[in-house]
């Protein structure tokens, strides 16, 4: 085994953890079964989901689709790491914004998805920042925190129990804009 | 107690029922430290199994050779017919439900269906297992079977099941449907198809099994804890005593997770044949045959009413195949027997046996296809008769259940009519014009009706030394909110705040329940929850013990009234002049389902509810290999879960009322209800944009575009 278990380096929530594994090991198993972080979910396993969704380098990534040994040294936030990130502190229960917004509007049912919902919608909230165009963004090219933007921006993210009406209103929150405007 | 809704914190942290308080497992759902199944972490790393399914149909086994497979590094063995630890036959012992019978596998050189595991690869890891699966080589002989159900089936191959989901019979009626058919003078008979869909709840079916030589214990991903031990016992013939499931979080369940599955099954017998903790994880893939499925139906309506718009006549035939070996019908005519009254009623269900995969309910089961064909009927008849659909119903709501004539315990369809329209803005829908650039506009109505049960549960409740109140139950969260309405219920009865409680669910060492399941869970777990706080309270004031246990079953009142929640969908949508596709722009729904126990849990169940909805009329269809008796879009590429930017705004209106005839708690039942009736308003509502009746559901851009060309 030992000359098909390269030696990786994840930098997991902040933390840089050396690991040798299966080339053949995906980065979500890697997560859950390596590292103990079950919090990321497998859904597919095939890109299909979303439920997966990490952030790496500040985008959102399947991390179903992708080999841990691709992604040595790289800077790889989970759902376990979001409150630190968003500045919330790192106590296990510290909620950050969009953490927050998700219980307040009840943005989930079973929660299984959940963990792809908050690390996508933290992405879309930079895309947002940024100005990356959509598919929906109106011709004069200015992106606007509208319904339909999350909405597509969040259209990779399957959640079964439906909570998507609650999802677009805790993401509208906290893009600046009230429920009204996301409507 | 209070029945006020209250949405800002009462003081002191205290939440009564009814109130709008947050889900109390939040916290744990949005920093990733829910453990669902396949999250639970041992002391000792588990084997991870591997299942090699069948790719045949209905076959012999000739041969499995595991040889190349147990060559793999990190495989320490591969279970197959010839070494799987004994069990009892499938489907034993005859007299229990089907979720507690034996579900044996590996036992036999054959395959009952496509898919069926035909052997499981145990390994010290993912990798290795999924490598030593793809070795193992599987020699199968294919036997005939039936694998397509059409509905053209001749008469000696339908069988009337001995009773339909829910436990009423077959064949129902009331009055002379022929009579009363032959008096009408405005009829509809048409008929629908509807193709097989799958729940495919986001977390795939998962277990962890261990054995200590003596006891099992299993944590699997499960709606019902009590029938799991019954069926993994009858199955490897156990005591029932040293058999414990355990089910904290489940990743959704929609009817999918009622009974075990092969997870269950496979990875137990891996953890008796090696002595070693077993994780199965069933793949997304295979999810489509072992995971039970909606079957696809043909049903024939047939309407007839007075010229003045009076309902005459009701008919609702239903054809469906039943999976070999699982006895299961969907009750498809449920809400033809519920929702408006009439002369004659003729209800009938027929299946055709067929060597597929297993069919079981799916959320919603009878009404979420049935009110398909008959609320589209309706509305052909409100067309028919040039009446307003709104009116129409209106007009023909039944005051007694119609079937049998027994009276409501409270029956609200009438209300969620009015209260919808209003809403909706039904009277003022031209105002909205019929076009929005290249999108035909339309509005659509239909009526919601779903049985309301209730079921025997236990439950129990004991104020620990710290003032905290600790309950236990073996109910279930499937993401319907039990942790939060049953933390309510302790924190209201017991005049505690709310983090003050602890509820503790899904372990099988607690007292039983039914779990969740036909939207009884809330009412039934929840009713005998609140009878043991209510005792303890008894208890301490006269003091007493500090520990109670409740217990709740159907009264006479089951017998005595017929239970229903009914609602009221209105949505308007948008028909691609050119291409047919469908979207749905703005959907109202006003429901009525008792007390409502937590606004926001309720709210989103009706939401998830209406969601499915859309996906069950729009897109989800299973395709069927006829050759084999596999679906062929069988991931979430090929079958199309509404996603995101499937679903508009929503809004939803709970009108109900405590209703103290369906049990302690004055609630009915709402995980089922917002999908009741959606699809069909959305067919109707595409009527109305482009004026052809789409009878083949789901409403995909095909069948829309030949509908629409045939009309
Ligand atoms: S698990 Fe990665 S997309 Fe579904
Ligand atoms: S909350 Fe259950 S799948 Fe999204």
């Amino acid at each position: 085994m030992s000359d098909r278990a390269p030696k990786t380096t994840l930098v997991v929530n902040g933390r840089a953890r050396e690991l040798s594994l299966d080339p053949r090991t995906t980065l979500l198993d890697a997560l859950r079964d390596h590292l103990d972080l079950p919090g990321t979910h497998k859904g597919c396993d095939h890109g299909q989901c979303g439920a997966c969704t990490v952030l790496i380098g500040g985008e959102r990534v399947l991390s179903c689709l992708a080999l841990a040994v691709m992604h040595d040294g790289d800077e790889i936030t989970t759902v376990e790491g979001l409150a630190a990130r968003a500045g919330a502190g790192d106590a296990p229960e510290a909620l950050g914004a969009l953490q927050a917004a998700f219980v307040a509007h009840d943005a989930f049912q079973c929660g299984f998805c959940t963990s792809g919902q908050l690390c996508s919608a933290t992405a879309l909230l930079a895309e947002l920042a940024r100005g990356d165009l959509s598919v929906v963004t109106p011709d004069d090219d200015t992106v606007r925190v509208t319904g339909d933007e999350i909405r597509e921006r969040m259209a990779g993210n399957l959640c079964r129990c439906g909570a998507y009406p609650n999802l677009v209103a805790a993401i509208a929150e906290v893009a600046g804009q009230g429920e009204e405007g996301a409507s | 107690m209070s029945d006020t809704p209250q949405t800002t914190p009462r003081e002191g942290g205290r939440a009564a029922i009814g109130d709008a308080v947050p889900r109390v497992d939040g916290p744990k759902k949005v920093t990733g430290r829910a453990p669902y199944t396949a999250d639970h972490r041992l002391d000792e790393a588990p084997l991870i199994g591997w299942i090699v399914p069948s790719r045949a149909g209905r076959a012999r086994v000739d041969a499995v050779d595991t040889a190349r497979a147990l060559d793999v590094p990190g495989v320490v063995a591969v279970l197959t017919h010839r070494n799987a630890p004994k069990q009892a036959p499938r489907g034993t012992p005859s007299d229990a439900g089907r979720f507690s019978q034996s579900h044996a596998l590996l036992a036999a050189p054959e395959v009952a269906c496509y898919g069926e595991p035909v052997a499981l690869v145990l390994a010290e890891t993912l990798e290795a297992a999924r490598e030593a699966a793809g070795l193992v080589e599987v020699a199968l002989t294919p036997l005939p079977g039936r694998y397509a159900v059409t509905g053209d089936e001749p008469d000696e191959a339908l069988e009337v099941p001995d009773d339909v989901d829910g436990g009423m019979p077959a064949d129902m009626s009331h009055g002379d449907f022929d009579l009363a058919w032959e008096k009408a003078e405005v009829r509809v008979d048409a008929t629908y198809e509807t193709l097989a869909e799958h729940a495919s709840a986001m977390e795939p079916h998962a277990t962890l099994a261990t054995w200590d030589g003596e006891e099992l214990v299993v944590r699997v991903a499960i709606q019902i804890v009590g029938s799991a031990v019954e069926a993994l016992a009858n199955t490897l013939r156990l005591d029932k005593e040293k058999v414990r499931v355990i089910s904290p979080f489940i990743g959704g369940g929609f009817g999918s997770k009622l009974g075990i599955h092969d997870d269950a099954v496979l990875a137990s017998l891996g953890a008796i044949a090696t002595d070693r903790p077993v994780r199965v994880v069933q793949t997304r893939r295979d999810l489509f045959s072992s995971a039970p499925h909606r079957g696809c139906s043909t049903q024939r309506v047939r309407l007839g009413a007075s010229r003045d718009g009076r309902l005459l006549a009701v008919a609702h035939e239903s054809v469906m195949p039943m999976a070999r070996g699982y006895e299961f019908a969907e009750p498809c005519a449920a809400s033809a027997r519920a929702s408006y009254a009439c002369d004659g009623i003729l209800t009938r269900h027929r299946v055709v046996r067929a060597d597929l995969p297993r069919i079981d309910s799916m959320r919603g089961p009878g009404e979420a296809v049935g009110s398909l064909a008959f609320e589209s009927a309706v509305d052909e008849l409100a067309r028919a008769l040039e009446r307003d659909p709104v009116a129409f119903r209106l007009a023909n709501v039944a005051e007694t259940e119609p079937i049998s004539g027994k009276p409501f315990a409270s029956f609200d369809l009438r209300r969620c009519l009015e209260v919808g329209a209003e809403r909706y803005g039904w009277s003022r829908r031209a105002e909205r014009g019929r076009r929005d650039g290249r999108w035909l506009l339309g509005h659509g109505v239909a009526s919601a009706t779903r049985p309301n049960f209730l079921m025997e549960a236990k439950a129990r409740v004991r104020l620990e030394d710290d003032g905290r109140a600790v309950a236990e139950l073996d109910m279930t969260d499937i993401g319907t909110g039990s942790y939060t309405i049953l933390s309510q219920i302790v924190a209201d009865t017991l005049e505690l705040p709310l983090d003050r409680v602890e509820v503790r669910l899904g372990d099988s060492r607690y007292p039983q329940t039914a779990g969740s399941g036909g939207s009884f869970g809330a009412a039934s777990a929840g009713g005998a929850l609140l009878s043991a706080c209510r005792r303890l309270r008894g208890q301490l004031r006269a003091g007493g013990g500090r520990e109670a246990e409740g217990h709740i079953e159907p009264g006479e009142d089951f017998e005595k009234y017929a239970q229903y929640m009914t609602g009221a969908h209105f949505v308007e949508v948008g028909v691609d002049e050119v291409t047919s596709e469908v979207r749905v722009r703005r959907a109202v729904g006003a429901f009525s389902f008792g007390r409502v126990l937590n606004p926001t849990t309720a709210r989103s169940q009706l939401y998830g509810g209406m969601v499915f909805g859309i996906g069950g009329a729009l897109t989800e269809g299973l395709h069927l290999d006829e050759r084999v008796g596999a679906y062929m879009n069988r991931d979430l590429a090929g079958y199309h879960l509404p996603t995101e930017r499937d679903v508009p705004a929503l809004e939803v209106v709970m009108i109900g009322e405590r209703d103290d005839r369906c049990g302690l708690l004055g609630s009915k039942g709402v995980g089922e209800l917002g999908l009741c009736g959606l699809g069909a308003a959305i067919a109707n509502a595409v009527y109305d944009a482009c004026g052809a009746r789409v009878r083949r559901f789901p409403l995909t851009p095909d069948a829309v575009m030949a509908a629409r060309a045939a009309w």
